[in-house]
């Protein structure tokens, strides 16, 4: 995990320096919004005026479908719970969601792909139908069934984050399975690992020290793409009503669902901001993933104007 | 004086790169005359391939031009798309370096050809179906493809490497353009087949009239073709003067060096042939590696009946065009590819048949050089880290610090300096990579090395130091050699016998010297008199005799 996350935080920055113009500007923009949700997320305990699931001060109840106010900044839900407080904590239930979603199915992935890429044989036959499988399956509906495998459907904080991520990572372990399996291939063929065959290193060393090495170039972006899914998941699972207790944790999908009847009421401020958060933190991740995968690919990478005048900096490698 | 084809006056070209500005032609003047064929010679990275390409047009987005290309009187560099478009392939054509890539899988030759001549009909006017197929077929016979009426629709896939490269000739002669651009046209083919492919090239001088400009490292084609020479490096034309000239007395430094670094057969003393008494290192009988074939059908046999022994401390070389088996039977001694029948003893150890674990015991033991220096090192791994790991995976050194003293001095022993233990192999050159693979290759002090191809990547006169350098080591550590090659002038420098490879079979052997001067089977006859000598005067008589 380590080795990934030095693979993914020194991509982005030698990426973000690397960038210019368009392919900068989202990226900047991608990793700003990003780095905003990752904030809110921390700091909620500290920034929230009120509990995710507070409903009165004292004896006085907040209200229903209060519009936004002093007290209640953007207002408060049919339930008469704070809005802004919902939309922050929120973010930390979508961020740990996120953690274990990404985490669960990287491992997973990751290694089914080098064993199954690497060794070959009906192993590989028979992972790659699996997987194929899992991908022709909706992969709400299977996330639908996995929630209620685990946990009957609804249920508190920590088990409604695991179930929901369970389910994300079923679904997202066919895309590492995949994307490592391939490079995996690729790798496998290449002088350097005849070179450690002939030398005489075992497979697992050869599967880690050269495959795995060579193998994660695409990961960052499959990492980016797959939280902002993660988050579509978990809202699309909240606004079916297979989320997270409102109790026991706050969830945007859960409210949007929640603010479907106000909408035709004019009463706009429950699901416009939920919804906003949604957009945005999915809007940020995806930027960042995108521009990432534009700015690795050099034919994609865009470049200043090469300058005939200007002094040469890469001077030609002398030869040996 | 007639007006040149070709005129490039103050050519400079920039790329636009991570690291800035890269300036990879500086300033070149050139001129082709008509009906001349003029060969441009240098070191990869030296811009010879861009001055080709700039003539056209035919770089990429990040490049930069300077200066004026005159193509019969008009600047390419001024022209608008259009107006290039109707110059492409009119005025000057190109011919590529690796025609299974130049031409499209998925069309019959005969409309690749035919599609030049569509591209090229002016607008307005009916595009004649039968007239371009009569067209096609007669070009197609031109440049030697027998049968053209027939073969004019056979897919790429069903001509060898040599005739595809003839058709990727026809569709650059079709609308009869006075200038050919040639990038490397022969580097790709066996020399058996290059020999055809620039007897063609004379021709289309000879008999149409075009003038030909072509790029080539190597300077035996120079001397065989070209009747003056352009010599770049670093981006800078430094020479140019008529071949004999250039050849018998060349005025810069760099092209002497460059003359004295191509390797010539007879040109060291020849290897002493390692005594009968020597014990053998390696043994083979009858040996056969068949690649299984698909679905039932009969399986490929790369290596057919194969004997030979090479005794400790002996260099044997082994030639042969590509498809010959010679890769196959290197990688057969390592367990890289399965042997599967007669016998092969590597070291004591059998590996016909063998499991994994055979060669786990000898891996110790040998050494692998491989062709290409680029790939052959984990990109991930500092170049310390990969010479230490059969250490490590041997139990040697127990962390790649450990075995810091030891990789150090492998190192200095390939004259590399000691820094490059912490850089990574995309940080050398061709040539550096390749002394380290080398170190690597000889980091357990091996009884055997297997070299395949070591030096067809590298550059003349790079290549001529990792050879000395081999032989140096070669005496020092005293292992025995397969050495793979297919340049007969380097295998007379390194190795005291040669076996002669061809469609699996052994065809010849004995001690090098005799059989490259003295060549006894008809293949192996083919094979030396294919091989052009870099000596034009050399060069050209014997071509007139044969």
């Amino acid at each position: 995990m380590r080795a990934l996350t030095k693979v993914f935080s020194s991509g982005i920055f030698a990426a973000a320096r690397g960038s210019r113009g368009v392919q900068r500007g989202m990226l900047v923009t991608g990793l700003i919004l990003t780095a905003f949700f990752v904030l809110m997320a921390l700091l909620a305990p500290l920034i929230a005026p009120y509990g995710f699931a507070q409903l009165q001060i004292g004896k006085t109840y907040f209200g229903s479908q209060q519009p936004p106010s002093a007290k209640h900044l953007l207002g408060t839900t049919v339930g008469g719970m704070d809005v802004l407080s919902r939309v922050l904590w929120g973010s930390q239930t979508a961020l740990l969601v996120i953690i274990f979603a990404v985490a669960m199915s990287i491992f997973a992935g990751v290694i089914l792909g080098l064993v199954s890429g690497y060794f070959g044989g009906w192993l590989d036959r028979v992972l790659v139908v699996v997987a194929d499988a899992v991908f022709a399956f909706p992969s709400l509906l299977l996330a639908i069934a996995m929630s209620i495998v685990i946990s009957g459907g609804r249920s508190g904080l920590f088990s409604g984050i695991l179930a929901t991520s369970a389910s994300i990572t079923a679904v997202y372990i066919p895309q590492y399975f995949r994307v490592i399996r391939a490079e995996a291939l690729r790798c496998k063929t290449e002088a350097f690992v005849e070179s450690a065959r002939v030398i005489g290193a075992s497979h697992v060393r050869i599967m880690f020290q050269h495959i795995y090495k060579n193998s994660t170039r695409t990961l960052p972006l499959i990492m980016t793409l797959n939280a902002s899914e993660a988050i579509l998941t978990l809202a699309g699972l909240g606004f079916l009503g297979f989320g997270i207790d409102p109790t026991m944790g706050a969830e945007w999908g859960y409210d949007l669902n929640r603010s479907v009847a106000d909408v035709s009421a004019g009463i706009w401020w429950t699901s416009v901001f939920p919804g906003l958060a949604i957009v945005l933190v999915v809007l940020g991740i995806t930027l960042v993933g995108e521009s990432l995968n534009d700015l690795a690919d050099p034919r994609l990478r865009s470049r200043g104007a090469a300058n005939l005048d200007e002094q040469e900096i890469a001077e030609v490698v002398p030869n040996a | 004086m007639p007006k040149p084809v070709l005129d490039i006056q103050n050519l400079q070209v920039a790329f636009a790169t991570d690291k800035g500005t890269v300036n990879a032609v500086k300033g070149v003047n050139l001129q082709v005359q008509p009906g001349e064929i003029l060969a441009v010679v240098g070191e990869s990275g030296s811009g010879k391939s861009v001055t080709a390409r700039s003539v056209l047009e035919l770089l990429p987005e990040t490049a930069v031009t300077k200066g004026a290309i005159y193509l019969n009187g008009t600047d390419v560099l001024t022209m608008t798309p259009e107006q290039l478009r109707t110059v492409r392939g009119k005025d000057a054509a190109m011919v590529f370096q690796e025609p299974s890539t130049a031409l499209n899988p998925v069309y019959t030759v005969g409309w690749q050809i035919i599609e030049g001549l569509r591209a090229h009909t002016p607008k307005g006017e009916k595009f004649d179906k039968a007239a371009a197929r009569m067209r096609a077929i007669e070009i197609l016979g031109q440049v030697g493809i027998p049968n053209p009426e027939e073969r004019v629709d056979y897919f790429p896939h069903q001509f060898s490497g040599g005739q595809k490269q003839r058709v990727v000739i026809a569709c650059a002669l079709v609308l009869e353009p006075k200038l050919i651009l040639a990038d490397e046209p022969t580097t790709a083919l066996d020399v058996t087949v290059q020999a055809e492919i620039l007897d063609l090239l004379r021709a289309c001088r000879d008999n149409l009239g075009a003038s030909v400009l072509i790029i080539t490292h190597n300077m035996g084609v120079v001397a065989d073709l070209a009747d003056r020479v352009a010599v770049m490096y670093q981006g800078q034309l430094i020479e140019e003067a008529p071949v004999v000239e250039l050849f018998s007395q060349p005025r810069e430094d760099y092209t002497k060096r460059l003359l004295a670094a191509v390797p010539r057969i007879g040109q060291r003393p020849t290897n002493p042939v390692v005594a009968a008494s020597v014990p053998v290192a390696v043994s083979a009988q009858g040996l056969e590696v068949t690649y299984p074939g698909r679905f039932g059908a009969s399986g490929h046999r790369a290596v057919d009946g194969v004997s030979f022994e090479i005794r400790e401390g002996e260099v044997l070389g082994l030639v042969g065009e590509s498809g010959s088996g010679k890769t196959t039977i290197g990688r057969a001694m390592v367990g890289l590819a399965r042997a599967t029948g007669g016998s092969l003893s590597v070291l004591g150890v059998s590996a016909v048949r063998a499991k994994a674990k055979a060669f786990k015991s000898i891996a110790r033991e040998v050494g692998f050089v491989f062709q290409d220096p680029a790939s052959s090192f984990n990109p991930q791994l500092s170049i310390g880290a990969a010479i230490a790991e059969p250490m490590l995976v041997h139990g040697i050194a127990k962390s790649v610090e450990a075995a810091r003293p030891a990789v150090e001095k492998l190192l200095s022993d390939v004259q590399l300096p000691i820094e490059y233990f912490d850089r990574f192999p995309h940080e050398l050159s061709g040539g550096q990579r390749q002394r380290a693979s080398l170190a690597r290759a000889l980091a357990l002090r091996p009884k055997l090395v297997i070299a395949d191809e070591p030096t067809s990547a590298l550059d003349v006169s790079v290549q001529a130091r990792v050879l000395e350098l081999f032989a140096e080591l070669q005496k020092e550590y005293g292992f025995a050699c397969l050495f793979i090659t297919h340049d007969l002038a380097v295998v007379d420098q390194v190795a005291s016998r040669v076996m002669v490879m061809h469609r699996g079979k052994i065809v010849e052997h004995g001690p090098t010297r005799d059989v490259l001067t003295a060549p006894k089977d008809d293949y192996t006859k083919r094979l030396v008199s294919s091989s052009p000598i870099a000596d034009p005067v050399a060069q050209r008589s014997r071509r007139k005799s044969s």
